[in-house]
């Protein structure tokens, strides 16, 4: 804004300066975008409640259903938590977005003097900390069930430690391109399940090769890899299906 | 004297139908740019163009005499933009979303500023409860009222602002804007055309009219 002619008055010029002489700074907006969230989470539970119990009540329904065989729930134990997980983490992806459109704060964001990627991240963080992180935090308890060892068992939690942020940003994605869609729910699994394959491949396959013996840094590697560049690209390409859906 | 904002032959389509073409609007600062149009007339599309949410299908918006479309961020922090929605989060009491509102503007204010600015509004002794036990004109206020913290930002866009307000909210919008015009700022806005000013600030009308010849767009497209 520095290309005001020397023909302008002293109102234009005030125009152009803005007030407090400095820019806000990038992390004090989405500072205040996590905030925000973090409360509306926290004053409605409700939601955060419902898919970490739909997520016990699944992984518990397998043992029920298979029967006692302790070989045979060893062997389905990481595979059942982590496919949990997937459809757990799903059911709290549908509202990322869709409470913001609704209430005209997805539209402020936009307008935020902070990049919108950088703001998106921030509400992905908390769908992480409020979902992805309490599944982690759960997943041993439930792994007893399976009779899973307990050096298996801290595999699984490091495993769901490293993989679930990528539900949450790979899910953005989805939860952008679906919002204002009708009946999104379905949609947004069908566009974002196929896209978590790897993960889930790497991430229940880390608990398998660690218990046959052949350790599992290569799947948290992989896994940990795909977090760093989901980090990097999935707030950019969420900001952009945004700006698309609010056009 | 250079207009502050700019509208260059403005078109707009909304699926299949051609909302408005060839709008055009030079605003200097100072003054308040009043659209109007029947309903469906592409009002909100217009406003929600000016503030970079929607792109033109033809034409461009300047802002000091710089496209929009290059400031972004830099537009943002001198732009308050209120539209149909009160932006307001149920679960959160009027004075946190009045925080975290402005300060996403990059027009951050403290907890005294923002009581003060809710008192202004009305709301006093309300700040803390959860919006959701607001009434429908309360929430308006609510969210009205980072106008009254919105000194910074030289570009008000307010769709219906005056819906759902009582006469004494009224009359403080007015003072608002009118202050904001005072101030060098500009402000557009749409509303309904029977409201009586205290005061007619220095004002640009548009009305917006659908082009009748062309009800389908393809003919536009391909001319």
């Amino acid at each position: 804004m520095s290309t005001t002619g020397s023909e302008n008055t002293m109102s234009e010029g005030r125009l152009a300066t803005p007030l407090r002489g400095e820019t806000p700074g990038l992390l004090q907006g989405m500072r205040h975008v996590f905030a925000r969230d973090l409360r509306v989470v926290l004053r409605r539970r409700a939601d955060a409640t419902a898919a970490l119990m739909f997520f016990i009540i699944v992984v518990s329904l397998f043992p029920l259903g298979v029967g006692p065989e302790p070989q045979l729930l060893r062997t389905m134990a990481a595979g059942v938590v982590w496919v949990a997980a997937l459809l757990a983490s799903m059911l709290s992806l549908t509202r990322l977005f869709t409470d913001d459109h609704h209430d005209g704060t997805l539209e402020q964001l936009l307008l935020a003097a902070t990049p919108l990627p950088l703001l998106v991240l921030a509400k992905m963080a908390v769908h992480w900390l409020t979902s992805g992180l309490l599944l982690a935090l759960i997943s041993p308890l439930l792994a007893l069930q399976f009779d899973l060892s307990p050096r298996a068992t801290a595999v699984l939690v490091g495993s769901l430690v490293l993989g679930t942020p990528l539900l949450s940003l790979i899910g953005g994605i989805g939860a952008a391109l679906t919002v204002g869609v009708r009946g999104a729910g379905v949609l947004l699994s069908l566009l974002v399940l196929p896209l978590v394959v790897p993960v889930l491949i790497f991430g229940a396959g880390a608990v398998a090769a660690s218990e046959g013996g052949f350790g599992f840094s290569a799947h948290f590697s992989l896994l940990g890899a795909m977090l760093v560049l989901a980090l990097f690209l999935a707030p950019l390409a969420t900001a952009a299906a945004l700006r698309i859906a609010m056009e | 004297m250079s207009p502050a904002l700019e509208l260059r032959t403005l078109r707009c389509v909304r699926g299949e139908r051609l909302l408005f073409d060839g709008v055009s609007a030079l605003v200097p600062a100072g003054q308040m740019l009043r659209v109007l149009g029947a309903n469906g007339s592409g009002k909100t599309s217009l406003l929600r163009m000016i503030c970079g949410l929607a792109r033109p299908t033809r034409g461009e918006i300047l802002w000091l005499g710089q496209p929009i479309a290059e400031l972004r961020e830099d537009f943002n922090t001198r732009l308050i933009y209120l539209g149909h929605a009160p932006a307001l989060k149920d679960e959160l009491s009027a004075l946190e979303n009045l925080r975290a509102s402005s300060g996403l503007a990059g027009q951050p204010c403290s907890t005294e500023d923002a009581a003060t600015a809710l008192a202004q509004a009305g709301l006093r002794g309300r700040e803390h409860l959860p919006t959701r036990l607001l009434s429908q004109g309360q929430r308006k206020r609510a969210s009205l009222a980072r106008l009254a913290l919105g000194a910074a930002a030289s570009l008000w866009v307010l769709d219906e602002p005056f819906n759902a307000l009582d006469d004494a909210a009224c009359s403080w919008l007015q003072g608002l804007i009118g202050a904001q015009l005072g101030r060098g700022g500009v402000v557009v806005l749409t509303s309904h055309q029977g409201l009586v000013w205290e005061a007619t600030p220095p004002q640009v009308t548009l009305t917006l009219r659908a082009p009748e010849a062309t009800p389908k767009v393809q003919a536009t497209i391909a001319g």
